[in-house]
């Protein structure tokens, strides 16, 4: 277990540095010089243009820059906006609304996906499993603006159920719609992969081996099944919070909340790269940590799998 | 940190679809697939939404009175449906019938180029990678992490707007470079489970060369799951493709597509809800055709699942 852990945080290494290095150098080619775009239209004069410069290493070849922006993080320096502001101000903040939404969404697919989906596989070919089956399509193939503006419409202007926009309530209130609204793909197929799977166990031979032995219905299902069929659940569930975290630029626009996401979109915009490549490398390590946590869990969930 | 949608995805990697043994007419796999398919009502319920789209795309003349951005008159701007115009006008006062019926062909030219782009390399390195193993696998799959780990609308954005006047080959390009990865995953974990198989190790113990062994003995053996996950994938393409142009960062106007439509709607949608509901209701059922379409693929080359 020790080494199995230890190999896979060494595989992780290079790709994360892979991955910022990317996102660096995309940043980087960004076309314009950003001490340019800050100024405007004014003009700016030339040693002025070399100091800020030289104080962003903004001449230095691409891997030079990239080297020290590294040297700075292993610090734990983000680095500094060209406005002076230090990214990891700028981003904390940001950070509590995105990871608020992204938790709602993750408890809503755990909680609701994983019900649904269990519902649906021990009721198999009736009404509710139709149902089930049925409504988790319509909502993967709908994208997720679209459920979004249906959604604020709908529940925060029509029935004036929940908030529509802002956090100015808190935590949860606030979070709710837009937590459903981005949990509403992964509920979908938390809820269909749970019910596969359920399926396909409960027609194993250990299950039946347990319903032999005389044990009950629920001891069966719960303790003998599900454990076994929440592995690829999990697996989902672990890839998806980090996409959890990164896709919802969409739904913090849509609900106008002050996230990480909107943050990113809009540095890009104006070519501040030290904000973007700052929360991109974080959403990678969330990513990459969350993902090897999943892969450890693997053996507590099934016992036959066991690592090393 | 995309997964392609699935609708159920397999637990396991799928079996091999050969005859399990006492089924009385063994039929080879393609003609058993299509025998399984022939059946199923869904399946030519989406082939005909699809057929119907494709049409749309290819001769949207058939359908639209006028071309894109054609007769737009701004004193009628964001009227609802009236006679002769069945979904009103959009914001620049433009048919909305045929501004919606001119954005399919974007969306299934980007749908099918990413997805036919993203499958051929994803066929070539998983291959490789599960072929050889070795170095050559630790380096592809680590490259296949790095860009598996890349956000797919917050990297999709930050090249996007470093090539501003972009157009579709772009957006297509971007999407491929930001999706081979999980059907390279599965690619390689097919390729290492027939690898060792018998009639493998034949055609190499006779000689074959690798180039051979790999196109003309593991590559059709391999192949279905990641062609499954293929067609799934293009209903995914195309939501994603709306979602950029939604943000403003995909196509561009004069281009027409569904998702610039709604990236329009989005400001006036409360008020005037067909802004939204048209394109919504054309580029949901497309991708809802596509999902169908793999699904039913899917279950007719799985036999666990009959």
């Amino acid at each position: 277990m020790g080494r199995y852990t230890a190999r896979r945080l060494l595989q992780a290494v290079p790709v994360f540095l892979g991955t910022t290095f990317l996102i660096y150098a995309l940043v980087f080619a960004l076309p314009g010089d950003p001490v340019r775009a800050l100024a405007g239209d004014k003009p700016v004069s030339p040693s002025a243009l070399a100091a800020l410069h030289a104080r962003y290493h903004l001449d230095d070849p691409l891997v030079v820059q990239y080297g020290k922006y590294l040297a700075g993080l292993v610090r734990g320096d983000l680095g500094e906006t060209f406005t002076g502001q230090r990214v990891s101000d700028l981003l904390a903040d940001r950070w509590t609304v995105t990871a608020q939404l992204a938790v709602t969404a993750w408890v809503f697919e755990l909680v609701l996906g994983v019900t649904l989906g269990v519902i649906a596989g021990l009721r198999r070919g009736k009404a509710v499993d139709t149902a089930v089956l049925a409504g988790t399509t319509l909502v993967i193939a709908v994208p997720v603006f679209v459920v979004g503006y249906t959604a604020q419409l709908l529940v925060g202007l029509e029935w004036g159920l929940l908030p529509t926009a802002g956090t100015e309530e808190g935590w949860p209130t606030s979070y709710l719609l837009p937590g459903m609204v981005l949990g509403s793909f992964g509920l979908a197929y938390v809820a269909r992969l749970t019910r596969t799977t359920l399926v396909e166990n409960l027609r194993s031979d250990y299950v039946r081996t347990a319903a032999a032995k005389g044990l009950g219905r629920t001891r069966t299902v719960v303790v003998h099944t599900l454990r076994n069929s929440l592995i690829p659940v999990v697996t989902y569930l672990g890839v998806d919070f980090g996409a959890l975290m990164a896709g919802a630029v969409v739904t913090e626009g849509i609900f106008n909340l002050p996230g990480v996401g909107q943050q990113v979109f809009q540095s890009i915009q104006l070519k501040e790269g030290p904000v973007v490549v700052g929360a991109t490398t974080a959403l990678v390590l969330v990513f990459l940590l969350v993902n090897l946590a999943v892969d450890l869990l693997y053996g507590v969930l099934d016992p036959r799998i066991r690592h090393d | 940190m995309t997964e392609p949608t699935t609708l159920d995805p397999p637990a396991a990697p799928l079996p091999e679809a050969a005859a399990d043994g006492g089924v009385p007419p063994v039929r080879r796999r393609g003609g058993d697939a299509w025998y399984e398919l022939r059946r199923r009502p869904l399946f030519w319920c989406s082939a005909a939404v699809l057929l119907l789209a494709g049409v749309m795309a290819a001769v949207p003349s058939l359908f639209a009175r006028l071309g894109p951005n054609e007769q737009c008159d701004l004193l009628r701007a964001k009227q609802g449906p009236a006679g002769g115009h069945p979904f009103g006008w959009d914001v620049q006062g433009c048919d909305y019938w045929s501004q919606v019926v001119h954005g399919a062909r974007p969306s299934l030219l980007v749908g099918t180029a990413v997805t036919l782009f993203a499958l051929a390399v994803s066929v070539v390195l998983g291959s490789l990678a599960g072929y050889f193993g070795g170095a050559v696998d630790a380096v592809l799959s680590r490259v296949t992490d790095v860009f598996f780990g890349l956000p797919f609308v917050l990297g999709a954005t930050v090249v996007l707007t470093a090539f501003p006047g972009h157009g579709i080959w772009a957006v297509t390009l971007v999407l491929v470079a930001l999706g081979w990865t999980t059907m390279t995953r599965i690619m390689r974990s097919q390729v290492i489970a027939v690898r060792e198989s018998d009639h493998v190790l034949a055609a190499r113990a006779l000689g074959a060369g690798h180039l051979r062994v790999m196109t003309r003995h593991i590559l059709p053996n391999a192949f279905a799951p990641v062609f499954v996950v293929a067609m799934l994938n293009v209903g995914n393409v195309i939501a994603g493709e709306a979602t950029l142009d939604y943000l403003g960062v995909g196509l561009q106007y004069p281009t027409v597509s569904w998702g610039l439509q709604l990236n329009m709607a989005q400001d006036f949608y409360a008020d005037h809800p067909h802004l939204l509901v048209f394109p919504a209701l054309f580029l949901s059922v497309t991708v809802l055709s596509f999902l169908l379409l793999g699904d039913a693929v899917r279950d007719a080359l799985d036999p666990r699942l009959r």
